[in-house]
Formats: C-alpha cells, sequence, structure tokens
C-alpha cells in the first residue's frame, strides 16, 4: 500500500466547511533582489482544497509572479515537491486541513538544491546524480523473441521501488545531502534498488561499485527522513539498507 | 537568441516523443524539447493497461483486437491504421518488456492482461483479457522505462523549453500552394523558460508529440500543461486539424476533482450503481455492462444522474462500487486509485462506494497525419519533414471515440513509426533554408503580452472558457449549447487581447507562459466547438441531443478545420453542400470546413451495441 497523509480520522468528503487559511511563502527573484523574504497571503479555502490549490488562488488571483512548478496536480508527475511546515511533500497531495490551517502554514522550495526563483530549484544536478547509477536495464545476450519471464515473486521483490516518480523529496530531505550536495542522495539509491533487484537485470555489480565510492550508499546515516518525505510511500531508508547489505553480500 | 541545428527535433517529452527519440537518436542526431521535465509528463498519470492481443492468458488475436477498435470508434477509423496499431500492438509491448518495464505477471511469468472497456473477444461475444500492465500505473512504468533508455542511449533533452513556433518555408495560412509543389517545415522556435532566452532550432525532421488539451474543460482528468500547444501552432500556421468534435470524456472521474480513476477498477470488478443501488449498465449494454466503450458509460451515467437516479446529496454522481472485492485484491491491483479516493475524498474503498462523474480526458482529434506519421497539409499532401505522433495527432485510429488501453498502444506504436520515418528522410533530406528572422512572431507576441497595459487576469478568462465548455460541449450537446459555447468562446477571445501579466521578468516567468497557453486554449475551444456545432449526428464521443442517431449517409467522413485569412475561399477541401459547408467569421480569420474519407478496408459500418 502507497503513503497517506496522517490525517486524525478524516471526515467524509464535502462536510469540512469553506475557511480562511494563511500562507506564508519563500519569495526569492534574483531578478528583483539577492536576499529571500517572506510573504504572507491569506485565501479563501474549501474543504478539500490541497496546498497546491491555494498556490493556484494566490498565482491567479493576487500575484501573478509567485512561481512554483506543477502539472499532473495529482501526486503522480512529481514537479510540485516543497517544504510544507518544515516537512517535503507535494502541495498536490496535502490538503490545507491536514497541515493545521489555524496557524499560517509555511511553504519553501526543497532543500540542497539551487533555488531559481520562489518555489523553483534547479533539478539538474538531481537528475545527474539519477543517471549516474545507471537506470536501465543491462543484460547481455542476444534478445528474446518474446518477452523475458519473471515471475510473480521476482517481480515483486522490487515493486516497492518502481513507485519512484522523481519529485526529490527525499533527497532534499535528506541531513547528509544538504551538507553534502556531492552524495548521490536516496532517490538515485531507490533507482539503483529498482534494477539491483530486477531478476532480469545483469547490471548489478557495476551498480554497487558506482554506489561504494565515498559519496555513496555508505554516507546514509539511517536518520528515516527519507522514507517520512516520500509521497509514494516508498520505504526508501529500507530499500537503501537493502542496497548496502547487496554490497557486503555480493561479490563484484 | 541561440540557434541550433539537428537532423530530427521533437517537441515533448511524453511516451511518443521519447518512443520516437529513441529510434530516431539511433540513425540522426536527434534534439527533444519539451516544455517539462519528460518525466512529468501525462503519460505519466495513465493507469490501465496497453492493450496487445498476446494471448498470454486466453485465445486473442489482433483481428479481434482491430475489430474492437474500429467498432469502438463508431466506424470513424481509418481502418488501415487501426490494423497497424493491433498488429504491431504486439511487438510494441514486447519492446518494452525488453526495455525493462516492470509489468505484472502470470504465474507462469508472462506478461499478465486483464480486461478493459470494449476489448472483446470474437468480434463481441465477451470481454477478453487483453490489456498488458503493471498495477493501476502502467502509464508511470512506460514513462520512466522509456525515460531511462533515454538516459541509456544518452538523448539529448532541452527540458522546460516551450515550443511557440513551427517555421515552414510557405505560409499555408495565405499561399495557394502549386500542384506537385513541396512545402517543408525547417524548424521551430522555442523559448527557455529558466533564461528568458529564444532559441531556434532548424531541422530536417521535426515530430510533434506535445499531447492533448483537456485544460479547454473544467473537469478533467488532464494536467494543467496540456493546453492543445501542438495542435494550435500548426493550425495558426495554416494546417488543417482533424475531427475536433470528439472529445472523450472519461467515466469514472473522481466526482468534483476530475482526477481520473481506471477503467482498471471495473477491468478486475467494480461495479457503477446509481442511488438505488441499480448496476444500471445492465440497462444499457446488457452483453458487457459496465466494460462497455467510455462514451457509452459517460452518457449513461450522465443520463442516471439527469434522470434523478444520481447519488449524494445533489444527486450529482453515481459510485463505483469496489466493496465486494478482496481489499488484497484491490491494493495488488488498483493501489494508486484507491489511495485517490482517500486522499481526496476521504473515501474508504474497501468499505464505501467512490463518487465518480465523467471527466474529460483524451482529444481523439488533432493534426492528421498517414500511417507513417507525416503531417496531412490538406486531406493528401503531406508538409515535408514534418511527423505528428500520441494524443496531438489524429492518424486515425481511434475515430470517434478511442478504446481504452489504445493509446498507451497509441503513443508507443506511432511514436516508434515517426522516429524512424523521420530519421531516415533525415539522412537523405537536406536544411532547408530559414527565413531571415524566424523568431520575428514570437518575439512579438511575447514583447506585447509583458508589455500590455494593466489587464484582466488570464485566470478569470481560462476559469470562464473552461466552465462554458462543461456546460455546453460536454457529454450531451445540441446546437444551441454549441452555439452558447461558440458566443462565449468569441467574447473570451476579445477579452483575452486586454488580459496581461503581473510578472514582467525575463526568469522562470510561468505567469508570462500561462497567458501564452490561454491562448492555445482558446483557438482549440473555438475550433472543436465549431466541428461540433457542423456535425449534425451523434457518433462516439460526440452526442447530439437535437440529432441522436448516427447518420452515415452525410457524416461518414472525418472533419478538416482549417483557419484562413478572411478573404479566402469559403471552401475547404472536401466541401460538401449543406454537411461539411460551415464556415464561421472571427476577428481576422475564419474558420473553414472540409473533410476526407474515412479508410474502410474489412468492416462494414454496423449499429452498435455491446
Amino acid at each position: 500500500m502507497t503513503a497517506t497523509l496522517e490525517a486524525d480520522a478524516p471526515a467524509p468528503a464535502g462536510e469540512i466547511p469553506s475557511f480562511t487559511v494563511t500562507l506564508r511563502v519563500r519569495r526569492f527573484n534574483p531578478e528583483v533582489s539577492e536576499e529571500a523574504t517572506w510573504e504572507d497571503f491569506t485565501v479563501e479555502a474549501h474543504g478539500t482544497d490541497r496546498v497546491l490549490d491555494a498556490l493556484h488562488k494566490i498565482k491567479w488571483d493576487m500575484d501573478g509572479s509567485l512561481t512554483f512548478r506543477r502539472s499532473c496536480a495529482h501526486g503522480v508527475c512529481g514537479s510540485d515537491a516543497v517544504r510544507i511546515n518544515g516537512r517535503n511533500r507535494l502541495a498536490c497531495k496535502t490538503l490545507l486541513k491536514d497541515v493545521n490551517p489555524d496557524k499560517p502554514i509555511t511553504v519553501e522550495p526543497i532543500k540542497g538544491l539551487p533555488v531559481v526563483k520562489d518555489l523553483v530549484v534547479d533539478m539538474e544536478p538531481f537528475f545527474a546524480s539519477y543517471r549516474e547509477i545507471m537506470p536501465f536495464l543491462v543484460t547481455t545476450g542476444n534478445e528474446p523473441s518474446k518477452e523475458r519471464y519473471q515471475s510473480p515473486e521476482d517481480r515483486a521483490r522490487f515493486d516497492d521501488t518502481t513507485k519512484c516518480i522523481l519529485c526529490a523529496a527525499c533527497t532534499s530531505s535528506c541531513p547528509v545531502f544538504w551538507t553534502d550536495g556531492q552524495y548521490f542522495g536516496p532517490a538515485a539509491i531507490v533507482n539503483a534498488h529498482r534494477f539491483i533487484f530486477d531478476s532480469r537485470d545483469e547490471g548489478g555489480s557495476q551498480r554497487l561499485e558506482i554506489l561504494n565510492d565515498k559519496e555513496g550508499v555508505w554516507r546514509c546515516r539511517t536518520t528515516f527522513n527519507c522514507t517520512e518525505a516520500c509521497p509514494r510511500g516508498i520505504e526508501v531508508t529500507k530499500a537503501i539498507q537493502e542496497v548496502k547489505r547487496a554490497m557486503i553480500t555480493r561479490a563484484f | 537568441m541561440q540557434t541550433h541545428q539537428y537532423d530530427v527535433v521533437i517537441v515533448g517529452a511524453g511516451g511518443a516523443g521519447m518512443r520516437a527519440a529513441l529510434e530516431s537518436s539511433k540513425e540522426a542526431r536527434t534534439a527533444v524539447i519539451s516544455k517539462l521535465y519528460p518525466t512529468r509528463s501525462h503519460t505519466g498519470a495513465a493507469q490501465g493497461g496497453m492493450a496487445a492481443a498476446l494471448a498470454n492468458v486466453e485465445d486473442d488475436n489482433w483481428e479481434w483486437h482491430t475489430f474492437d477498435t474500429v467498432k469502438g470508434g463508431d466506424y470513424l477509423v481509418d481502418q488501415d491504421a487501426a490494423e497497424i496499431l493491433a498488429k504491431e500492438a504486439i511487438e510494441s509491448v514486447l519492446d518494452l518488456e525488453r526495455m525493462g518495464l516492470p509489468f505484472n505477471r502470470t504465474p507462469e511469468g508472462k506478461i499478465d492482461q486483464r480486461r478493459f472497456g470494449g476489448h472483446t473477444r470474437d468480434h463481441g461475444q465477451s470481454a477478453v483479457r487483453r490489456a498488458c500492465y503493471a498495477a493501476d500505473r502502467t502509464g508511470h512504468m512506460i514513462l520512466q522505462t522509456l525515460y531511462q533508455n533515454c538516459v541509456k542511449q544518452d538523448v539529448e533533452f532541452f527540458n522546460e523549453f516551450y515550443v511557440l513556433d513551427l517555421i515552414t518555408d510557405h505560409d499555408l495560412t495565405t499561399e495557394e500552394i502549386a500542384e506537385g509543389e513541396e512545402v517543408n517545415a525547417t524548424g521551430v522556435v522555442a523559448y527557455d523558460l529558466a533564461t528568458g532566452e529564444i532559441h531556434v532550432f532548424q531541422a530536417k525532421a521535426i515530430i510533434f508529440a506535445t499531447g492533448g488539451a483537456g485544460k479547454i474543460f473544467k473537469t478533467t482528468s488532464n494536467a494543467h500543461t496540456l493546453t492543445g500547444d501542438g495542435m494550435a501552432l500548426a493550425y495558426r500556421r495554416g494546417l488543417p486539424l482533424e475531427d475536433m468534435e470528439f472529445f472523450q470524456f472519461h467515466p469514472t472521474g473522481l466526482a468534483g476533482l476530475g482526477i481520473l480513476l481506471s477503467e482498471a477498477a471495473r477491468g478486475e470488478g467494480g461495479i457503477l450503481r446509481n442511488s438505488e443501488g441499480e448496476r444500471f449498465m445492465e440497462r444499457y449494454a446488457p452483453t458487457i455492462k459496465d466494460l462497455a466503450p467510455r462514451d457509452i458509460v459517460a452518457r449513461s451515467m450522465a443520463n442516471e444522474v439527469r434522470e434523478g437516479r444520481g447519488a449524494g446529496p445533489n444527486k450529482d454522481y453515481v459510485l463505483l462500487d469496489l466493496t465486494h472485492l478482496e481489499p488484497a485484491h484491490i491494493d495488488a491491483k488498483l493501489p494508486d486509485i484507491t489511495e485517490f479516493a482517500r486522499t481526496y475524498l476521504g473515501i474508504e474503498p474497501y468499505t464505501e462506494p467512490v463518487p465518480v462523474y465523467p471527466t474529460a480526458h483524451y482529444a481523439m482529434g488533432g493534426v492528421p497525419t498517414n500511417v507513417k506519421g507525416e503531417v496531412l497539409r490538406d486531406g493528401v499532401n503531406v508538409v515535408k519533414g514534418l511527423y505528428a505522433a500520441g494524443e496531438v495527432a489524429c492518424v486515425s485510429v481511434h475515430g470517434s471515440n478511442r478504446l481504452g488501453t489504445n493509446s498507451l498502444l497509441d503513443i508507443n506504436v506511432f511514436g516508434k513509426r515517426s522516429g524512424r520515418a523521420a530519421a531516415e528522410y533525415a539522412k537523405t533530406a537536406s536544411f532547408h533554408e530559414l527565413p531571415e528572422d524566424p523568431t520575428v512572431r514570437v518575439v512579438a507576441q511575447l514583447d506585447e503580452m509583458r508589455n500590455r497595459p494593466d489587464g484582466e487576469r488570464v485566470a478569470d478568462i481560462r476559469k470562464a472558457l473552461q466552465e462554458t465548455m462543461d456546460l455546453n460541449a460536454q457529454v450531451f450537446r445540441t446546437g444551441d449549447s454549441l452555439n452558447e459555447a461558440l458566443a462565449d468562446i468569441r467574447e473570451l477571445q476579445k477579452r483575452y487581447r486586454n488580459a496581461s501579466v503581473q510578472d514582467k521578468g525575463k526568469l522562470f516567468n510561468t505567469d508570462l507562459l500561462e497567458a501564452i497557453e490561454l491562448g492555445f486554449l482558446l483557438d482549440i475551444a473555438e475550433v472543436t466547438v465549431v466541428a461540433a456545432i457542423n456535425r449534425k449526428e451523434s457518433r462516439g464521443g460526440h452526442y447530439r441531443e437535437d440529432y441522436p442517431n448516427r447518420d452515415d449517409a452525410h457524416y461518414m467522413l472525418h472533419t478538416m478545420a482549417y483557419r484562413r485569412p478572411p478573404e479566402a475561399s469559403d471552401q475547404a477541401e472536401g466541401h460538401i453542400e449543406g454537411y461539411f459547408d460551415h464556415v464561421e467569421e472571427f476577428d481576422g480569420y475564419k474558420v473553414v470546413l472540409g473533410s476526407k474519407p474515412v479508410i474502410q478496408t474489412r468492416y462494414e459500418p454496423m449499429e452498435r451495441k455491446y
């Protein structure tokens, strides 16, 4: 099962009245100032509105210059990972009512990646780490004329890590990554796991070698921030542990 | 301004764009330009599966699949294209598996398959298990797998670049093209969101894979970014759009939100019920019931609500009942959609039925292409070096109603074909000269928008557009409702000229781009409604209450819509007096409708019963 937000016994839809909520948004525009500032916006919200709805209300009705990424708006494209009340979440998957709308809700860019403007960060370093771990099936020999067979059990072995949407919520929640941007980070390791534990793959030892680097898995301090942050409910820390274990048990 | 030169330029990095890139980048120097990071593309939101007659779990063959596709599309499908789709489906699924896609498996380890709407054994006998899937995340897995293989093949991407113009060596909006004369696509102009800089890409071949335009509607399963960019750019440059009146409303959107709940829910045994608890699809489609094609199910749902059998406090939705399924089965096969119900509506699908209502989902129409993916500039002639694939294109394999799982198939089959064709063409072609200043239109458009005096908000106009489309051009349409929509769109086009943006900056100016995208939406909504007004029959996704029957004698033809200057002829190719002769005047241009024959090979049109 994938993650749901930790709401206390959510009330049925339609029963939550409209309310007023203040978003305290971290603003930064290098064309205007080198300094980032906080700005408060107060909007009317409906009971089931998400943080993304509130951001849209600000952008569409109040201040068009507020800048953030979004696309699918229901938690599958991974565009809108932001820090809400100090925790990494997807803005489109976080209902306002679940993050204490009685107090101002803080919304900031995710940490550890250079801020481009307002809530937008430069994702290139994140994707560069991803690309480095060979995130693709490696096979040798002739291609089969039909599909490769894989038992349901073998398929289940790496199911959890196939769910990753590359939103960077995990990597940018990691204290090791904050202080050392060279660290591969949880998302890259998750995507390595997805192939290392795929019975069809033959590139495991190469990937393990890459992750055995000083900026690899051994930098993980098992703080579990990544697991908490993952909007897809992936057991990220467990996946990292499994990669560490594979490194010890598999000869490469 | 920066200028680049590539053999092949692909616009869009969803399933079709990346599948094309995997082919073309092996053969020709290729760049992929995308307004999103590739993994953000909306292919990733597709859930249920990808159809292919692998016959892994029961008897099946591509001929049955072809028939279902033709019948599902209410016979407006080009049958030669549907046959290619169904035949090449098998290799396309195997391609993905070999690339690493983690399909669900049968106990023997083969790719597992499940039932889906409109897919049947032996020409409608019963539902067949044809959809290859990975839980309810098939699109996610396809998008990830294609991106992974693009990384492996070192495909070059320009991410967060918005293509805002297509360059051709003839101005198709005004020029008469002499018989036998070539028209060539020569490049595209793009806007780099991060810096605000303009880039010109000169190319021998260009593939449009920009996706759909669901944001013309308010209730939609589509992403905010699906604003019909590629369709609108082609149309503005004088290329026709085909069959735009056919828009698919997916039956099961989360009520009030439009978020997609896969048809796989019904494929796995879910049942639609009205307020009385009745399984109402038994009345509308006695043989395959809840697994009838989407147009039929969506209409049946809307009809239940209209006749007072809707559920909920406002009786404005129906219920998708999964409560008779084992929770373990739901977790294994439908984990994401059940999570959507929990997250967004606070509904527990193990024990409560889920409120659902049709949601705007898919454009059957688009930029017309032949089966190689080459874009047509009229009923016959192509634009040399221009290709389109995926939802932006109209091959037409979906006719007037697409079957579920045929879109993930479409992007793979025709993405691959267009990628190959474009690379092949680029090998023999040379670069064509670009105009003196290829950026002039785009720069003028952006400057004008940025420098307008304070006017109306873009969001207000967009909201008004989406509301009139939902009200007047949705599942049920009439001549009156469509004319109402058209009158609203005319007014909104005027208001759009005075809309202004607040962000005047260069860097990451999404305010500016939303304003540009609204222009695309208005043009696409406009042509959709004009085509819908003209088609006085009901077929597939286009249901006219004032003309409730299919009229093969007069409308068994594809609509071709052209935007022309006011002084141009009122007759387009395929003009048919009384049927395909509609002309609609606007400020500075007119929309002229013509037609194109439907290609029929094996199957005679029959009444569509399920």
